[in-house]
């Protein structure tokens, strides 16, 4: 009989082996894998944007309270206008004070109107002046103007906004770092549902595993193999999640007269490009989750 | 290349055999009888590194099996051929694809002329394509054996390979396994077909051991 060439065959270091699929497709887990991986991109962009949101939110509402003050003068009408020529001539010769200007009466009007409606008739009431203040970078020393304020215009009252800031900022900044726990927990979640995906699938190819063995595989072959798929599908899944989530953030609804207080919900300029970052991601965390599962299980098997 | 060493063996809470000290040279043919339960099976998976002995010391290839690193035990896999009682196989890969899978865990080259003569040589030709489900007993025998034996390994071990098959084709499966003996390969069987026996020792110096009492004897030769 005829010696078959492939026993006569020197064995040795060959070229790449056929591509053959040795891990069979597996309906339920993959599925599972893709919605998972879906579900969490999906809610991963809404973590993002709630982040990026709450940041600007701390930024601006630090940076511009912060940087402003405001003194309110009320005085007679007769004395109303020494009193604010008064508080102006001190703010001119404050150190820390950048700006000081007094707010007119249509700016006046915008700040009431939507309180107390557009028609009011503010010239009859006997409203406070407002005078908006602009600091340097180190503001005025607080105290010594008050003082100063109190001896040349009696009726004006120093508020440089702490009393708001201080909440403001504190609960954006709280918001923040929330958004940055919900990305945390997604990311782990979502190497928590692929990691039970895997193992599942690795339980369920038992016998695929054992005859891998059987045959020389070393575990780093047997583990990539299912770590490929489960990347690929987690990637897939991801995908489909981003693109969903920033299509809902694209669509949530803008703040019109708000804005100006809040911030825009959702993505601005190039923050866009972030949840691009997502898909890869939730790979990245799939094929650590996969191959910890694989390796792990593969111990159990001689 | 396998040597045991005062081995014992205990499975499933029973001690099969114990103080066994034997080597299987290279290039050597041996045959494994014994009675059902006597721990052939058992016997030839210790050497494979598949179960661990419970006392004694099992070198293959020079290296203590339970020393082993587990990709070393790969690599020594490879350099084994195993044909199982049971036939294992990946059910969604063809019988050709089947037959390679020791190729492709290696990452070595598959040449379809090589392992379509492989199959021909296995009269598998016109199964090359099949599903393991589509195949009979004895075909999924013969899958086996040429799977164990794609490699080239410098050791075959087949539990009951012609279990299943007809006369002509245990008497044609055991040419193949005396060709590669010839070839400088070692053989063990684990068979209780003493026809079978009988028959390979007209054509090699095979050696029979038997596995009784929890003792491994070199039998007598008058099989």
């Amino acid at each position: 009989m005829k010696r078959p060439a492939i026993f006569v065959r020197a064995a040795g270091a060959e070229p790449r082996g056929s591509s053959v699929q040795v891990v069979p497709p597996s309906g339920f887990t993959a599925r599972l894998t893709v919605f998972s991986a879906a579900a969490m991109a999906f809610l991963a962009v809404f973590a993002l944007a709630l982040l990026l949101t709450s940041g600007r939110v701390a930024q601006s509402w630090g940076g511009e309270l912060t940087r402003s003050a405001t003194v309110r003068v009320s005085a007679p009408a007769g004395q109303m206008a020494a009193q604010v020529a008064a508080v102006l001539a001190v703010l001119e010769t404050t150190p820390g004070v950048a700006a000081a200007r007094a707010l007119d009466a249509a700016e006046m009007q915008a700040l009431l109107g939507p309180w107390l409606g557009a028609e009011l008739p503010l010239a009859t009431l006997p409203l406070p002046r407002l005078i908006e203040i602009t600091e340097t970078g180190a503001g005025p020393d607080v105290e010594g103007l008050r003082l100063r304020l109190q001896a040349e215009a009696p009726g004006a009252v120093f508020d440089d906004h702490a009393r708001w800031r201080g909440p403001l900022v504190a609960a954006a900044t709280r918001l923040k770092l929330l958004g940055l726990v919900a990305v945390g927990l997604i990311g782990a979640a979502t190497a928590a549902m692929i990691s039970l995906a895997a193992q599942a699938a690795l339980a369920a190819n038992g016998q695929v595993i054992r005859v891998l063995r059987l045959v020389g595989a070393r575990d780093v072959f047997i583990a990539r193999a299912f770590v490929r798929r489960f990347t690929l599908r987690a990637l897939a899944g991801a995908a489909l999640g981003t693109a969903a989530g920033m299509a809902a953030v694209a669509a949530l609804p803008t703040l019109d007269a708000t804005g100006a207080v809040l911030t825009a919900p959702g993505f601005v300029g190039p923050e866009w490009a972030l949840p691009l970052a997502v898909p890869p991601l939730a790979a990245l965390v799939a094929w650590a989750a996969t191959r910890s599962a694989a390796l792990v299980m593969l111990r159990g098997i001689r | 290349m396998i040597e045991l060493q005062s081995v014992a063996m205990r499975y499933a809470g029973r001690e099969l055999f114990s103080d066994v000290s034997l080597t299987l040279a290279a290039g050597t043919f041996h045959f494994l009888t014994g009675p059902s339960g006597a721990g052939k099976t058992s016997f030839l998976k210790l050497c494979y590194a598949e179960l661990m002995a419970s006392a004694g010391q099992l070198l293959v290839f020079g290296q203590e099996a339970r020393t082993m690193q587990r990709d070393d035990v790969a690599r020594m896999r490879r350099r084994i051929g195993v044909v199982h009682q049971d036939c294992q196989f990946l059910d969604h890969l063809t019988l050709a694809q089947n037959v390679a899978l020791p190729l492709t865990v290696a990452g070595r080259a598959v040449n379809s002329d090589e392992l379509r003569e492989l199959l021909s040589w296995v009269g598998l030709s016109a199964q090359a394509e099949a599903l393991p489900a589509q195949l009979s007993g004895g075909e999924r025998q013969r899958a086996a054996l040429a799977r164990a034996v794609i490699q080239s390994p410098e050791f075959i071990l087949a539990d009951e390979p012609t279990g299943n098959l007809d006369w002509e084709m245990s008497l044609r499966l055991l040419a193949l396994l005396v060709e590669l003996n010839k070839m400088g390969k070692s053989v063990l069987i684990a068979t209780h077909d003493l026809n079978l026996i009988r028959t390979a020792k007209a054509q090699v110096p095979a050696r029979v051991l038997r596995i009784q009492n929890q003792r491994l004897q070199v039998a007598g030769a008058d099989l």
